[in-house]
C-alpha cells in the first residue's frame, strides 16, 4: 500500500477527496445465499423485546432518579440512568438508522427518530453521513465519520468521556442547521432534497433543549436538564470507550473491513447496551444483518478474519501504543495479519492523489 | 418487435426472492412476489451502485444492501433514503415456465 509521507486532509472537499470505492470491490466473506436471507431476516419480536427492555430500564431508572434528587443516591442513580439513556441511544440511533431490527418498517423509523435526539444527533444529516461512513469506510477525505484522524487526538478523547467535544458539535450543528446553514462537508453528502427535512429536525432538537432548559428556571432546579439533554454528555462515557475500539489506530484507504475494523469480545451487559456492535467487522462486511444476528454471523466467518479480541482490554493494548505512536509517525498503523487460507484483500484501485 | 431475453425457470426464483441478471453489459433484478408474480428492475442502486441481488426481499420492497435505501421493485419507485431517483423496470413474462423479460421496454414510475 502507498502510505502518505505527510499530514493528510480528512476534509471531504480536501486534495483527497474524490472518488472512493463506491465502485470497488470491498471484501466479503463469501455466505450461500440462504444463509444470507436468513441472517437478514427481520423480527419485529426481536427488536421490540431489546426496544422494550432498553426503553423500561430507562424509564425506570429516570423515575427512580426523580423520587432520589436531592438524595445522595441521585448520583450512583443518574450514573446508571445516563448510561441507559445516552449510551443506550448512541447505539440503537445507529441500529434503527440502518432500518435492520424491525421488520415493520415505522417502528424502525419512529426509535430511530428518538434515538437520534436522545444521542442529540441530527436524523438527516447522520443518515447521510453514515451511508458514506459504509460506501466508504476509512477512506481519507470521502469518509466523513474517521474518529481518529493522524495524528488523533488525545485530549478529545479524555474530554469525550464526559462527550464535551463530540456532544457540543452536534448541538453547534443542530443551532446552525436550525438557522438553515450548512458546511461545505456538509453539503458534500447531503442532497439538496434532503436539506430542509435536516433543518426542521434541527428545530425541533432545539426547541425540546431550550424548553428543559426553560423548565429547569421555573422550577429552579437542574432535574430536567439532568433528564433530557444532559445525559448525552455525562452518560455516553461507555459508548465512547467501545466505539473507539471500532477503527481506532487501523488501516486507511483499504477496500476491506477486516483490516479497518475490529470485532471485540463483550460481556452481555455491555453488548445490550452497545447492541452488538462489538462485532464491528461482521456489521461492516454485511450491514443488513439485524445486530440480534451479528453473533451467528461472527461464528459463520471467524475462520476468515482477524482473530477477535478477547476482550476491550486486550483491545486497548493494542490501540493506546498504535495512537501514541501516531501522534509523530503518520504511516504508523496496526496492520492485522488475516489467518492460513483467509480470502485476499481485493487490490488498491484508488489513484494516488497528487497533493498526498 | 419487443424483444425478449429468456433469464431462468420460473421455479429458480424462490417466492419473495430475486436474482441477478447480466445481459450484453448490463445487470438486472428479476423478482418473484409473494403471491408469485415476476417483475424486472435495474439490478443496481441508483445510489451507490451497489447490487440489489445482494439483499433481502421483503413483501414489494428491496432494499439496497449497503444503506438501505428501498424500492417498491413493482414500479422502481423509491422510497426510502438515502435513495431518491427511481429504478428502471422493464416488461417480464412467463413462458413453458420460464421466465423473459424485455429489455427494450424499460418503464419509468
Amino acid at each position: 500500500m502507498n502510505a502518505p509521507a505527510t499530514l493528510r486532509d480528512y476534509s471531504l472537499t480536501g486534495p483527497a477527496s474524490g472518488p472512493g470505492f463506491a465502485h470497488a470491490e470491498w471484501y466479503a466473506t463469501p455466505i450461500p445465499r440462504t444463509r444470507m436471507k436468513e441472517l437478514m431476516k427481520r423480527s419485529d419480536r426481536a427488536g421490540l423485546r431489546d426496544f422494550g427492555l432498553w426503553a423500561g430500564l430507562t424509564v425506570a431508572s429516570g423515575a427512580l432518579l426523580i423520587w432520589v434528587w436531592g438524595t445522595v443516591w441521585a448520583w450512583p442513580v443518574a450514573l446508571i440512568y445516563g448510561v441507559l439513556y445516552a449510551s443506550g441511544a448512541e447505539s440503537r440511533w445507529h441500529e434503527y438508522g440502518h432500518g435492520t431490527p424491525m421488520r415493520t418498517r415505522w417502528m424502525n423509523d419512529a426509535i430511530y427518530q428518538l434515538a437520534s435526539f436522545m444521542s442529540l444527533k441530527n436524523p438527516v444529516l447522520w443518515r447521510w453521513s453514515h451511508a458514506r461512513h459504509h460506501t466508504d469506510t476509512v477512506i481519507v477525505g470521502r469518509d466523513p465519520e474517521i474518529a481518529f484522524p493522524r495524528p488523533p487526538s488525545l485530549l478529545a478523547w479524555v474530554l469525550n468521556l464526559l462527550h464535551v467535544v463530540a456532544t457540543s458539535k452536534e448541538i453547534w450543528k443542530a443551532l446552525r442547521l436550525s438557522l438553515g446553514l450548512l458546511t461545505a462537508d456538509q453539503k458534500d453528502f447531503l442532497p439538496e432534497s434532503e436539506r430542509p427535512k435536516a433543518f426542521r429536525a434541527a428545530r425541533a432538537h432545539v426547541g425540546i433543549l431550550v424548553s428543559a432548559g426553560i423548565a429547569a428556571m421555573l422550577i429552579s432546579s437542574w432535574l430536567p436538564l439532568v433528564l433530557i439533554g444532559g445525559p448525552t454528555f455525562y452518560g455516553s462515557w461507555l459508548h465512547h470507550v467501545m466505539a473507539t475500539t471500532q477503527h481506532a489506530g487501523l488501516a486507511e484507504d483499504v477496500p476491506d473491513h477486516r483490516l479497518n475494523s475490529r470485532t471485540v469480545l463483550l460481556n452481555p451487559v455491555f453488548r445490550f447496551i452497545y447492541s452488538n456492535m462489538n462485532y464491528h467487522v461482521e456489521h461492516h462486511m454485511y450491514p443488513m444483518v439485524p445486530f440480534y444476528y451479528l453473533p451467528a454471523l461472527h461464528e459463520d466467518i471467524r475462520e476468515d478474519c482477524p482473530r477477535a479480541y478477547p476482550s476491550l482490554l486486550a483491545a486497548y493494548r493494542e490501540i493506546v501504543p498504535a495512537v501514541i505512536r501516531q501522534q509523530t509517525d503518520f504511516n504508523h498503523y496496526v496492520r492485522r495479519p488475516l489467518p492460513a487460507g483467509a480470502g485476499p484483500t481485493p487490490a488498491y484501485q484508488r489513484p494516488l492523489i497528487a497533493a498526498e | 418487435m419487443p424483444n425478449w431475453i429468456r433469464v431462468c425457470a420460473a421455479d429458480e426464483i424462490e417466492a419473495e426472492d430475486l436474482i441477478r441478471f447480466d445481459h450484453d453489459g448490463r445487470t438486472f433484478a428479476v423478482y418473484r412476489s409473494p403471491d408469485d408474480n415476476y417483475f424486472c428492475t435495474d439490478g443496481l442502486c441508483t445510489h451507490e451502485q451497489v447490487h440489489l441481488a445482494d439483499d433481502l426481499v421483503m413483501d414489494y420492497v428491496i432494499e439496497c444492501p449497503k444503506h438501505n435505501g428501498q424500492f417498491d421493485y413493482r414500479t422502481g419507485e423509491a422510497m426510502r433514503a438515502p435513495v431518491c431517483v427511481n429504478l428502471g423496470t422493464y416488461p417480464v413474462k412467463l413462458e413453458g415456465g420460464e421466465v423473459f423479460i424485455n429489455i427494450q421496454g424499460a418503464e419509468q414510475v
